[in-house]
């Protein structure tokens, strides 16, 4: 049934589709209205879970993790300062394979103290070993959501993930949106049965010390993973897709992309602003076309390789800074495009920091500067698109 | 306006914002009720109600009509009134 | 598409007659969206709401800049708040006042409707919460969205005896702009 919703009602609709055993939060903005619904459904009597009202982010990923090694589907969702407090945790919990979810409602990280979006929180947390899918849309939030349990608990997997969702732009957003059918969510996503739990009466050791001799192989076990989880998120995209109609791509999905000189690549909800933008290029001429990341870890190296070969001008734009660097996507992407033969100029744009509105004319404008360097001119290859010089 | 490293400024800002155009209601004191408890003056959230010359008298220039004066007053020496704009 | 801007005080309702138009035009077939000027909400502090409604789907996610209609639900913002703009020249300004438009002295082109919505809504609500009197000016003065539709989306968020209430202040504001 589609009806307009607020997004983060429709989110946690998805979350209780996908009936998890525990849920454990601590509100924090622009991700309180999740768990405020969610916290109602549960005293609606329409979702039946244990709903741990925590003390702290730290306390909420920690009881996941309890929660998690007896073998219960477990949620949370967080953001900014919360999912920094919950840093330890983060590692532990993809450490010992847990297959959470958490939904992050992308928001800026302080000082200064800001409460509105960019992706500093979760992309800073992109080393962490936590799977990280990036919506477009409400729509593709909600989807996400089966989808990212599906991923989580395969048992060639096992790793938690993050659905990250822009703080406010989506959460807030009151749009058309196709709620999930239980019926369907039960057929796309079996019951969660882990091979070992703990259990008193089977005794195992979580969170083993393990000393040198092991450790690097622990990890590149978890390394592993993520890299076949990449065919499971394009598996998991594709079953959704027979049971529900709905598709927005695998690791990464393209627009205009046939033919285009000028390729986009960027993650998020500023994506429907692009399309459009695209749209209105085209009709002036102009070839630009964009490709958009779903799956930011594991980063879809081949994907984008093979999807940027032919355009001759990569434009990054995202809504964060790595301080002392360039930006994440931005140095992800050269990295992944280095050892290929690809070597068409590669320019690197921050905007939206903040809640700072990317607007048409920002699209354009960068669309302009690429534009250039395409032609040969001499382009810096990473700025702050929107910089208000005259604060400085 | 430049910016300042850290985005350390100068305090009191909230001077600057005028909140009282927020309001919808604003208190009226009645001074003869009025035994000077100060109870108003504690509750304010807004701490906008002082004494002037003896009296609790709230700054209408920051008042945003929350109505708490009005509800802890012990003696009912304050009324919250509709205000014409 | 056509492009909304509801300017309000925190409380005032601005962002629930902004959901309330998204609702009523997918009612009527069409796409719609809804948000807020994102901020620390605090009652009485100026507040801004945005609304989209298209025949195709909307991908669009920035704030809205020129916007076809503008809302104005107290008219003390008109102070603090240049609420015209941005406005198309061929669009309407729709403002909650017992003043004629002319003495509100808009820099605008686009065509100014005066309703005193504080008046109806303290007639049928007995309350000075105009937002859903507003949509019902919206509603007549525009034609972006049908009347029975806009009742729909109001019993989203209202029963019983207030949603009969709001009923009838949409009503009659919808009638009074009417031609």
């Amino acid at each position: 049934m589609m009806k307009v919703i607020e997004g983060s009602h429709a989110v946690a609709h998805a979350v209780m589709c996908c009936r998890p055993d525990v849920i454990s939060a601590y509100p924090i903005t622009p991700q309180t209205h999740i768990v405020e619904h969610l916290s109602q459904l549960v005293a609606d009597g329409k979702l039946n879970t244990e709903f741990l009202t925590v003390d702290s982010e730290f306390s909420a990923l920690s009881s996941l993790v309890g929660a998690s090694v007896v073998g219960a589907r477990c949620y949370s969702s967080t953001t900014s300062q919360g999912l920094a407090l919950m840093w330890e945790v983060l590692y532990n919990s993809s450490g010992l394979r847990l297959p959470l979810v958490m939904t992050v409602a992308n928001r800026a990280l302080g000082a200064p103290l800001n409460i509105w979006n960019d992706q500093q929180d979760s992309v800073g947390a992109r080393d962490s070993g936590w799977i990280q899918l990036y919506a477009e849309n409400v729509q593709e939030a909600v989807d996400m959501t089966p989808q990212a349990y599906k991923i989580a608990e395969d048992p060639d997997i096992l790793l938690p993930v993050m659905v990250c969702m822009d703080g406010f732009i989506l959460t807030h957003v009151y749009e058309p949106v196709y709620l999930l059918e239980q019926d369907k969510v039960d057929s796309y996503l079996p019951p969660y049965r882990p091979a070992v739990v703990l259990d008193t009466a089977n005794p195992k050791t979580f969170g083993a010390f393990v000393d040198p001799s092991k450790f690097t192989e622990y990890r590149y076990m978890q390394w592993d993973a993520q890299i076949r989880a990449k065919q499971k998120i394009v598996d998991a995209a594709l079953d959704f897709q027979k049971i529900f109609g709905r598709y927005y791509g695998g690791l990464i999905d393209t627009y205009h992309a046939e033919d285009a000189e000028i390729m986009i690549v960027t993650m998020g909800s500023v994506i429907g602003t692009i399309r459009d933008c695209i749209d209105s290029m085209r009709a002036e001429g102009i070839k630009v076309g964009l490709t958009k990341i779903r799956s930011y870890r594991p980063f879809p190296a081949e994907a984008l390789q093979k999807a940027l070969k032919d355009a001759s001008v990569i434009a990054v734009i995202e809504k964060d800074t790595t301080v002392g660097n360039q930006s994440a996507l931005l140095t992800d992407l050269k990295a992944a495009l280095y050892n290929s033969k690809l070597r068409m100029p590669v320019l690197g744009f921050t905007a939206g920091l903040g809640g700072r509105d990317i607007t048409v004319t920002d699209i354009r404008k960068m669309v302009e500067i690429s534009s250039r360097a395409k032609d040969g001119v001499a382009e810096s290859d990473y700025q702050f698109l929107d910089l208000k010089k005259e604060l400085l | 306006m430049k910016l300042t490293i850290g985005a350390v400024v100068e305090p009191g800002s909230t001077m600057v914002t005028k909140t009282g155009a927020w309001r919808t209601f604003a208190p009226v004191v009645d001074h003869k009720k009025c035994i000077k408890c100060s109870l108003c003056e504690i509750y304010c959230p807004e701490a906008c109600i002082h004494q002037v010359e003896g009296l609790f008298v709230p700054d209408l220039d920051y008042c945003k009509g929350c109505g708490i004066c009005s509800h802890e007053c012990p003696r009912k020496a304050i009324t919250m009134i509709l205000e014409e704009k | 598409m056509k492009e909304i801007r509801f300017h309000g005080r925190g409380g005032q309702g601005a962002v629930t007659a902004a959901e309330m138009i998204a609702i009523a035009a997918y009612e009527d077939g069409r796409y719609s969206q809804a948000f807020p000027a994102f901020g620390v909400e605090r009652r009485g502090a100026p507040v801004m709401a945005f609304a989209r409604i298209a025949d195709d789907p909307i991908r669009i996610r920035s704030q809205i800049y020129e916007p076809d209609y503008v809302v104005v639900q107290d008219v003390t913002l008109l102070d603090v708040v240049d609420v015209a703009s941005g406005l198309k020249g061929t669009g309407k300004i729709i403002i909650n006042t017992d003043r004629q438009p002319s003495a509100l002295n808009l820099n605008t082109k686009a065509e100014v409707v005066a309703i005193d919505a504080t008046k109806i809504a303290m007639e049928t609500l007995g309350r000075p919460i105009v937002n859903t009197t507003m949509l019902g000016a919206f509603c007549g003065s525009t034609g972006e969205i049908k009347l029975e539709s806009l009742n729909k989306a109001l019993m989203t968020k209202f029963s019983g005896e207030l949603a009969n209430k709001n009923l009838l202040a949409i009503k009659t504001a919808f009638e009074r702009v009417s031609k």
